[in-house]
C-alpha cells in the first residue's frame, strides 16, 4: 500500500486520541438530541424545509440581482460595500482598514468567512492580534488551533482540557477552586472567560464580524448569537466591518421567518437564538466585504450552485458518522463534514481536497437532516465522478474498474475470477495482505459452494 | 407471480444462504421463483467510486438479463444493489430500463407488493434490526422489516441505540479508509451488544459482513443473520 492520503493520516491521528473521539461524539450527540426535541415541536418542519429550499434555490438563481439590490440598499444607508474576488483580496481589504484606522484593539465575532480568508493570519502579519469574542473561538485562538465545527469551534475540546488551557494561559489563576462536575465546570469556565473578555469588550477601534444573512430588500446584515458578544463587537467600536460570502444574500426581511427557526433549531437545538442583530447602516462607519472566492464559479454550474444554499447550521456534521468519529480537523480545512467535503474541493480545490468526497460512506444521513434540503450525499457521489473523470484517482483505479467491468461483462469470466479469488483467499489472509480489512475485523470467507454452484430445490438449478 | 431472483455477486459469493432463503420464502408463499442465468455484478462498486460508465454498462447488461423472461417482479436480498439500479442510477446518469418499475428489495416486495407480514416463520431468539443506509434512505424501508420480524413466532425484536446509523461498510470505503470504517463498525457492534440481542439482522448482506467482522473480532457471541434467513426458518422450512 502506498503512503496514506492526507485525510486518512489526519483521521488516524484523530482516532488514536480517545479523548477527542469522546468529546466529538458527546457534543454531537447532545446537539442532535436537542435538535430532535425542538424539531418535534414543529409539525410544519417539513413544510418549512421545503419553503426554505425553494427560497434558497430562487435566490441563487438570481443572485446577481439580489446582490446588486443588497449593495444599493446598504449604500443608501451609508454602508461602504466592497467586493473581494478571493480570500487574499478580502483579507487585504480588512487589514488595510485596520491599518488606516490605526486600530490597535480589534474585536472579532465568530465567523466562518473570516476563517475562510485566514484573516487572523493576515492581520498578524501586519502586527494586529484581534480578540476573539466568541467563547469557542476564544478557546481555539488560545490553543493555537482552528475551529473544528461550523457552529461550535471548540467542540473537540472537553471542559477538562479547556480548564487546563485556561490555567496555562492565565485566564484562571492557579489554585482557584473549580467544580469537578463537568457541566458545572463548563459553566464556570465560560464565566471566567467572559470576565476576562468583558473589560476588553468595552473599548475597541474596529469590530469584525461575519454574517448569517444579508437582506437585499433593506441592505441589512443579520447576525445570530448566543453570548452577547456580537452586540459588543458591533456597537463598541466606531468602525465595523462584516465579511460575508455572496451566497448569504436573501431577498426579504420576512424570509428570516423561515430561515431563522430552521437555523437555530438545526444548529443548537434552540427554539430561537439568544440574540439576533439586524444591522442596517449604523451610527459609526460600516463596511461590508462581499466575498466571492470561488462562489461565482460554483454558481455557474446548476448542480454545484445547489450546494451554496447551505446556511452553515452544522447539523450535517453532527449526524455524519465519519465526522462523529474523526472530528473536524481531519478534513484539513475550516469547512468539515459532508458540506465541507463539497466546499473544499469546489471552493479551495487543492488536490487533497478532492479526496474528501470519498471520505464518506454515502449513508445519506446528512441529506436527511439538512434544513435546506441539499442532497449532500448525491453531490458527494457527483464529485466522485468528477474526480474520477479528471483522472484524480490514479490510473490504477481506472484500469481496475475497467478490468472489473470486463470480467463482470460475461458470466464465465466472472465465475473464473471468483473461483481464483476463492483459491487465493486463504494464502492472502495468511500473508496478511488483506490487512486493510483484517486489522480491525474478521474477514468474511467466500462460500463453498457459492449460490450459483448449489444444486437442489433452492439453488439456481431448481429454476 | 412469476418472480426472477436477482442474486447480487456479494450474495452469491459471501452469503448464498440469503438467496436460498429468499427463494424459499417466496416459493412458500406460492410464487414461481426463477434464477435467471448469467448474473454477475450490477456495477454498484463502480458507481460508488465514481466510474459511472463502467457501472452503466454492467447495470444494463444485468437488467436486460433479468428481464429476459419478462417476470412480474425481480426481487433481490440486498437493498444497496436495488437502490443503485432504481434510485441512484436513474438520478445520476439517467439510467432507465423498463424493468426498474418491477425491481424490489426482498422485504419491500413482501410488505408493499404482496402485503404480507406473517410468512409463517419460527425463529426462537432475540433479534435487533440494523437499518442499512441504502434500504432506509434510498428505498424508504424502515417499518416493513420490523413488522415482518414481529410476526415471526418465538422472535423478540429489541431496538439498539441508533439503529439507523451507518455501520461503516460503504463499499470501497471499507478498505480505502479502513480505520474510519472500523471505528464506525465498532460503534455499531457496541450498540448491537448493548441491545442484549442474540442476533443482529439486516436486509443488506454487506452491512452484515461488516458487523459480523467486528463482532467476531471482539469475540462476541452475537450472530449476524439476513432477514430472509430468519423468515425462511421454522415449520414450513426444511432447515439450513
Ligand atoms: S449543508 Fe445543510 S445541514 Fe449542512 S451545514 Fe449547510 S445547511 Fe446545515
Amino acid at each position: 500500500m502506498g503512503r496514506a492520503s492526507p485525510f486518512r493520516r489526519r483521521a488516524r491521528r484523530a482516532l488514536g486520541n480517545p479523548v477527542l473521539a469522546r468529546n466529538v461524539l458527546r457534543a454531537t450527540d447532545t446537539s442532535l438530541a436537542h435538535r430532535r426535541e425542538v424539531v418535534a415541536e414543529r409539525p410544519d418542519w417539513e413544510d418549512l424545509r421545503e419553503r426554505a429550499a425553494a427560497l434558497r434555490r430562487h435566490t441563487l438563481a438570481r443572485l446577481d440581482r439580489y446582490l446588486r439590490e443588497f449593495a444599493e440598499n446598504a449604500r443608501a444607508r451609508g454602508v461602504q460595500v466592497h467586493a473581494a474576488r478571493d480570500a487574499r483580496a478580502a483579507a487585504r481589504l480588512v487589514s488595510e482598514l485596520a491599518r488606516r484606522k490605526g486600530a490597535t484593539r480589534i474585536l472579532k465575532a465568530k465567523s466562518m468567512a473570516t476563517e475562510e480568508i485566514e484573516l487572523n493570519a493576515a492581520l498578524a502579519r501586519r502586527g494586529f492580534r484581534p480578540l476573539e469574542t466568541d467563547l469557542g473561538e476564544y478557546i481555539v485562538q488560545l490553543a493555537g488551533e482552528r475551529p473544528s465545527h461550523l457552529t461550535a469551534p471548540a467542540l473537540h475540546r472537553s471542559a477538562e482540557e479547556i480548564r487546563d488551557l485556561f490555567l496555562r494561559e492565565g485566564v484562571i489563576r492557579e489554585g482557584t477552586a473549580l467544580p469537578r462536575d463537568r457541566r458545572a465546570l463548563a459553566r464556570r469556565l465560560s464565566l471566567s472567560a467572559r470576565e476576562t473578555l468583558r473589560s476588553r469588550l468595552l473599548e475597541a477601534d474596529l469590530g469584525v464580524t461575519g454574517a448569517n444573512f444579508l437582506v437585499a430588500e433593506t441592505g441589512t446584515v443579520v447576525l445570530v448569537e448566543n453570548e452577547g458578544n456580537i452586540r459588543f463587537t458591533t456597537t463598541t467600536p466606531p468602525v465595523v466591518v462584516a465579511v460575508a460570502g455572496i451566497d448569504k444574500v436573501i431577498p426579504r426581511l420576512a424570509d428570516l421567518g423561515i430561515l431563522l427557526p430552521l437555523l437555530t433549531r438545526s444548529a443548537t437545538g434552540q427554539r430561537a437564538a439568544a440574540g439576533v442583530s439586524l444591522l442596517s447602516g449604523g451610527p459609526g462607519e460600516r463596511h461590508v466585504v462581499l466575498l466571492d472566492n470561488g462562489r461565482t464559479r460554483m454558481l455557474a454550474d446548476p448542480e454545484d450552485r445547489e450546494i451554496l444554499a447551505c446556511i452553515r447550521c452544522g447539523a450535517c456534521l453532527n449526524t455524519c458518522p465519519v465526522y462523529r468519529s474523526v472530528g473536524g480537523h481531519a478534513y484539513g480545512w475550516i469547512y468539515p463534514g459532508p458540506i465541507g467535503a463539497l466546499l473544499a474541493p469546489l471552493l479551495r480545490g487543492r488536490g487533497e481536497d478532492w479526496e474528501l468526497p470519498f471520505a464518506s460512506t454515502l449513508c445519506g444521513a446528512c441529506a436527511e437532516i439538512c434544513p435546506v434540503k441539499i442532497p449532500l450525499h448525491e453531490h458527494l457521489l457527483r464529485l466522485r465522478a468528477r474526480a474520477a473523470r479528471a483522472g484524480r484517482r490514479g490510473i490504477g483505479e481506472r484500469i481496475g474498474f475497467r478490468a472489473f467491468r470486463f470480467l463482470a461483462g460475461r458470466e464465465d469470466r466472472f465465475r473464473l475470477a471468483a473461483r481464483l479469488a476463492r483459491r487465493m483467499e486463504g494464502p492472502l489472509l495468511r500473508l496478511g495482505l488483506l490487512a486493510a480489512w483484517t486489522a480491525a475485523r474478521e474477514a468474511p470467507r467466500m462460500a463453498r459452494p457459492a449460490f450459483h454452484e448449489m444444486r437442489g430445490d433452492h439453488g439456481p438449478a431448481a429454476s | 407471480m412469476r418472480i426472477a431472483l436477482f442474486v447480487p455477486c456479494h450474495v452469491d459469493l459471501l452469503r448464498p444462504g440469503a438467496a436460498r432463503a429468499a427463494a424459499r420464502v417466496l416459493r412458500r408463499l406460492g410464487h414461481e421463483v426463477r434464477v435467471p442465468e448469467g448474473q454477475t455484478c450490477c456495477g454498484q462498486p463502480a458507481l460508488n467510486a465514481g466510474y459511472f460508465r463502467d457501472f452503466a454498462c454492467l447495470a444494463r447488461r444485468l437488467l436486460d438479463l433479468l428481464d429476459r423472461d419478462e417476470p412480474d417482479a425481480v426481487v433481490a436480498p440486498s437493498g444497496s444493489c436495488v437502490a443503485a439500479l432504481r434510485v441512484t442510477g436513474p438520478r445520476h446518469l439517467g439510467l432507465s430500463h423498463p424493468l426498474l418499475d418491477r425491481l424490489y428489495e426482498f422485504s419491500e416486495f413482501l410488505t408493499r407488493v404482496l402485503g404480507v407480514t406473517d410468512v409463517g416463520a419460527r425463529f426462537p431468539g432475540t433479534v435487533t434490526w440494523h437499518d442499512g443506509c441504502h434500504a432506509l434512505r434510498g428505498l424508504r424501508i424502515r417499518e416493513g422489516p420490523r413488522r415482518l420480524l414481529r410476526a415471526v413466532r418465538g422472535l423478540t425484536l429489541v431496538e439498539m441505540e441508533e439503529p439507523d446509523e451507518c455501520c461503516g461498510f460503504g463499499g470501497t470505503f471499507a478498505v480505502k479508509m479502513p480505520e474510519v470504517s472500523a471505528a464506525l463498525g465498532e460503534r455499531k457492534a457496541r450498540a448491537v451488544a448493548a441491545s442484549g440481542a442474540a442476533y443482529v439482522s439486516a436486509t443488506e448482506p454487506s452491512c452484515l459482513v461488516q458487523i459480523e467482522g467486528v463482532l467476531r473480532r471482539r469475540g462476541s457471541a452475537v450472530r449476524a443473520v439476513h432477514l430472509a434467513e430468519i423468515l425462511a426458518s421454522g415449520e414450513g422450512g426444511d432447515g439450513g
